[in-house]
């Protein structure tokens, strides 16, 4: 095998992964391989799919974001309370809304935004190691929406759910917003001098401020990126349960999307991410999910055969990106 | 064998891949003497140090210490046998207490447990004993870093040495502070220990120094009593050198003050620093390592906090926060440490080349590739960069290539001002000089240039003038009519000369 060969299959050895688990839980499960079955998969990897993007620029940038799950429940709770009906006895916020969509929406995609820019700015100015930071964001998230309401937030508005359950021709919108997210992330990464500079962060980021960035600043951006992420994927969590649950909304929904994000290529040790490769790892462990359930796989092993799949992952990724420095 | 040395090395030859650092060099060390080491940064000093106890295998030569022939395999062993070392980088463990430190990793035992008393009270000893007043179990943290070095001193001595190095040992101290280290010293010498001290200080040497030997270039020079040597001579000794690889200096119109610093202040290596520069000059900073050359370059480009004074450029007053606003006043900084903050290894050739340019936003968005790519290219060319393409990752290119494509990144954004700090470090001949010819070139395009090197024939070839500099002073300003390697070793090694 020639060195240009090696090249394009190692370079592309994830794809080849997920087409062989098509491949392999088509056999074992020809249901498997079905439109409607493919519908059920993206649709159930929508949220942890938008989560990976965003996390997967703060792994870009040597950080991490363990917030985002708990988050995206307190954005839940609070923008799901603005849109029950005015009527309901179990009103969260009695007198308060119900306040249409599209504003309660960007109310939340606000919060989202200030939950990043406060990770963000503690990360960048103090230095401290993300994992922290965030970790606590993670607690004082949760805590926080368990004290806005300690029950379920339910009777939402359906213009609310229309991002999370709605469809168009009998298309899932869920997916469109997924792709929609998708993209930008792509664009940001591979268009903008935002993304770039990540890249240079992320690999040398005494580098990057010497030849001009200004580290600190596309720090706080990246998080607010995040936090954006994870107000979209609450407000989609609510939509598509139709209620919002305080205690159990996005519950450890960060952990997969870093799988994801690392299954698909991002390095945790900075200045490596190809939104491809995400939306590749986000599509592997769905295929296991999904896969599995219809195998009749018990979840428990599901978990340790995930969990082997992503120790894997990263322990290629270390062994090619050893080689390469 | 006669007692008449306590340490003998011969014929010290230290290889590293590719270089040899250590030519045949020999150091005889009498008892109850100080031993000055001397040379430029380079001369291979630190080297046999590091040979002498263990922390670097000899390639070949002979070691006798006490009249037995040695090798040590690490550091302990030294110890073991009385030679212990104070290093120039101090590394304290800041979070405990001084007594902890001084007898870390040989703590006297009750049984099981550390005798946290006997620690305790046999610090307060050596302290005693040294005219040092200082809590045992003060935290290492709350000192200043003349305390440290001296508790540093402390645990050498406590090792009863009979050979005790040091590296450079008053950099950081205070003038009373050195008064008492020289007591320490003097203390020392009377109980019949060798000391053997590295130092570019001239008038130290001269107050201390029993012995003096001059290294240059990995050779041994000269070993002589200090009372047979002047400062004259032992700069000469140092740099007399043929210059033999000097690029050929190419005279370019100079033109008006494009950057005039004046009493810059930025910490302890950047004190009341004024200099300027014009158009198509290059301004050569020479001076010792930790001269604060590379502190002054990083306080211009907004590396380093900037406590007084004024920057100009073109007239106009800068305010420079951090290095986006230096590149966006068309000043950039190829800075010393390539792989440190130069490179950023993972990213390709063309990233790498284009992302300054990226960043003052040269490339739209969505970003314009094709004209990223016309660019790497570009300089590729001009620079005759080798690379397999521009999608490698620099990581893969070899010192000189990877510098040469740092100096395209830095051509790219249009400076008036480029800064280089070591522009040839670690790379080869060939690479150095075409880097040298592509300086003259710049400043014969009317760009302004300051080049910093610990090389002393690098600045000399290329420089219009240099700025010489010593502990965050400018000793010296010289013009090329003026320039000769025995001048500026006398500027670089002594306080406030005065001609500016």
């Amino acid at each position: 095998m020639n060195s240009n060969m090696k090249k394009t299959i190692s370079d592309n050895m994830i794809w080849l992964i997920l087409v062989a688990l098509i491949i392999i839980m088509s056999i074992a499960r020809p249901v498997f391989f079905t439109v409607a079955n493919a519908r059920t998969l993206l649709t159930g990897e929508s949220i942890k799919g938008i989560l990976a993007f965003g996390v997967a620029l703060a792994i870009l940038t040597k950080g991490i974001d363990l917030s985002i799950g708990a988050s995206a429940a307190l954005i839940a709770c609070v923008t799901g309370a603005l849109v029950q009906p005015a009527d309901l006895a179990t009103k969260v916020l009695p007198g308060v809304g119900p306040l249409p969509a599209i504003v309660v929406i960007i109310i939340g995609l606000l919060m989202g935004a200030v939950i990043g820019a406060i990770m963000g700015a503690i990360i960048a100015y103090t230095k401290m190691p993300a994992f922290i930071a965030t970790l606590g964001g993670q607690l004082i998230c949760r805590a926080a929406a368990k004290i806005f309401t300690s029950r379920p937030v339910s009777n939402l508005s359906d213009s609310y759910r229309f991002l999370g359950s709605g469809k168009i021709g009998g298309f899932p919108v869920i997916i469109l917003v997924f792709v929609v997210v998708f993209i930008l992330a792509w664009f940001i990464l591979n268009q903008t001098r935002f993304g770039k500079s990540l890249y240079a962060i992320g690999g040398n980021d005494q580098a990057a401020r010497v030849a001009g960035i200004n580290v600190e600043k596309n720090l706080v951006i990246t998080y607010i990126l995040v936090g954006l992420c994870a107000a979209l994927a609450g407000i989609l969590l609510a939509g598509r349960a139709g209620s919002a649950d305080p205690a159990n909304s996005g519950l450890n929904y960060e952990l997969d999307a870093i799988a994801a994000a690392t299954v698909g290529g991002t390095s945790h040790t900075g200045g490596i991410c190809k939104v491809t490769g995400v939306l590749c790892g986000i599509l592997i462990l769905g295929v296991i999910n999904n896969g599995l359930v219809l195998i009749g796989v018990d979840d428990n092993y599901t978990n340790i055969i995930k969990g082997i799949i992503i120790v894997a992952a990263v322990a290629l990724d270390m062994r090619k990106n050893t080689r390469k420095a | 064998m006669s007692e008449e040395y306590v340490l003998e090395m011969h014929d010290i030859v230290k290889e590293f891949p590719g270089v040899r650092a250590l030519k045949g060099v020999q150091l005889k060390v009498r008892p109850g003497t100080v031993h000055t080491l001397m040379g430029e940064n380079g001369a291979g000093k630190s080297t046999l140090m590091k040979c002498l106890i263990g922390i670097q295998p000899v390639t070949s030569g002979k070691i006798i210490y006490k009249g037995k022939e040695v090798a040590f395999k690490s550091t302990q062993e030294a110890l073991d046998a009385g030679i212990s070392m104070i290093h120039q980088e101090l590394s304290p463990v800041l979070e405990r207490s001084v007594a902890d430190n001084v007898w870390l990793g040989r703590e006297p035992k009750k049984g099981l447990l550390i005798d946290k008393k006997k620690m305790n009270d046999d610090c307060r000893e050596l302290f005693a004993r040294m005219g040092l007043d200082l809590d045992p179990n003060e935290k290492m943290k709350n000192l200043t870093v003349a305390k440290m070095q001296m508790v540093e001193i402390v645990k050498a001595v406590s090792y009863d040495a009979s050979i005790v190095i040091m590296d450079e040992p008053t950099s950081a101290l205070t003038e009373a502070e050195v008064a008492d280290l020289f007591k320490i010293i003097a203390d020392l010498k009377a109980k019949g220990v060798a000391i053997i001290y590295i130092s570019h200080k001239m008038d130290e040497i001269f107050q201390i120094s029993d012995d003096i030997s001059v290294y240059r270039d990995g050779e041994f020079v000269a070993s002589d009593r200090a009372e047979n040597l002047t400062q004259d001579k032992l700069i000469q000794l140092m740099v007399g050198r043929e210059i033999t690889d000097m690029f050929p200096k190419v005279p370019c119109p100079i033109g008006d003050v494009v950057l005039k610093v004046e009493h810059l202040n930025a910490g302890r290596l950047v004190q009341d620093v004024s200099f300027d520069l014009r158009k198509g000059e290059i301004l050569g900073f020479a001076g010792l390592v930790g001269a604060g050359r590379t502190e002054t370059m990083e306080a211009i480009f907004g590396m380093r906090h900037v406590t007084s004074g004024k920057i100009y450029k073109d007239g106009q007053e800068l305010h420079i926060k951090n290095p986006g606003d230096a590149i966006r006043n068309h000043i950039g900084l190829l800075t010393e440490d390539r792989r440190g903050n130069g490179i950023v290894g993972l990213l390709s050739v063309k990233m790498n080349s284009v992302i300054s340019k990226l960043i003052l936003g040269k490339y739209g968005m969505p970003l314009n590739n094709k004209q990223m790519i016309k660019d790497t290219e570009e300089y590729i060319e001009k620079l005759r960069t080798k690379t397999a393409s521009i999608d490698t990752p620099i990581a893969n290119l070899s010192g000189g290539n990877q510098q040469k494509v740092l100096v395209g990144r830095w051509l790219l954004t249009d400076p008036d001002i480029l800064i280089v700090d070591e522009p040839t470090r670690g790379i080869d001949v060939g690479a150095k000089s075409e880097i040298h010819s592509l300086l003259s070139e710049l400043a014969g395009q009317g760009k302004a240039i300051i080049v910093i090197s610990s090389e002393m024939p690098e600045v000399m070839g290329v420089a219009d003038r240099i700025v010489v500099m010593h502990e965050g002073h400018v000793s010296g300003i010289l013009d090329r009519s003026e320039f000769s390697q025995e001048l500026i070793m006398k500027y670089a090694t002594t306080h406030e000369m005065g001609k500016r």
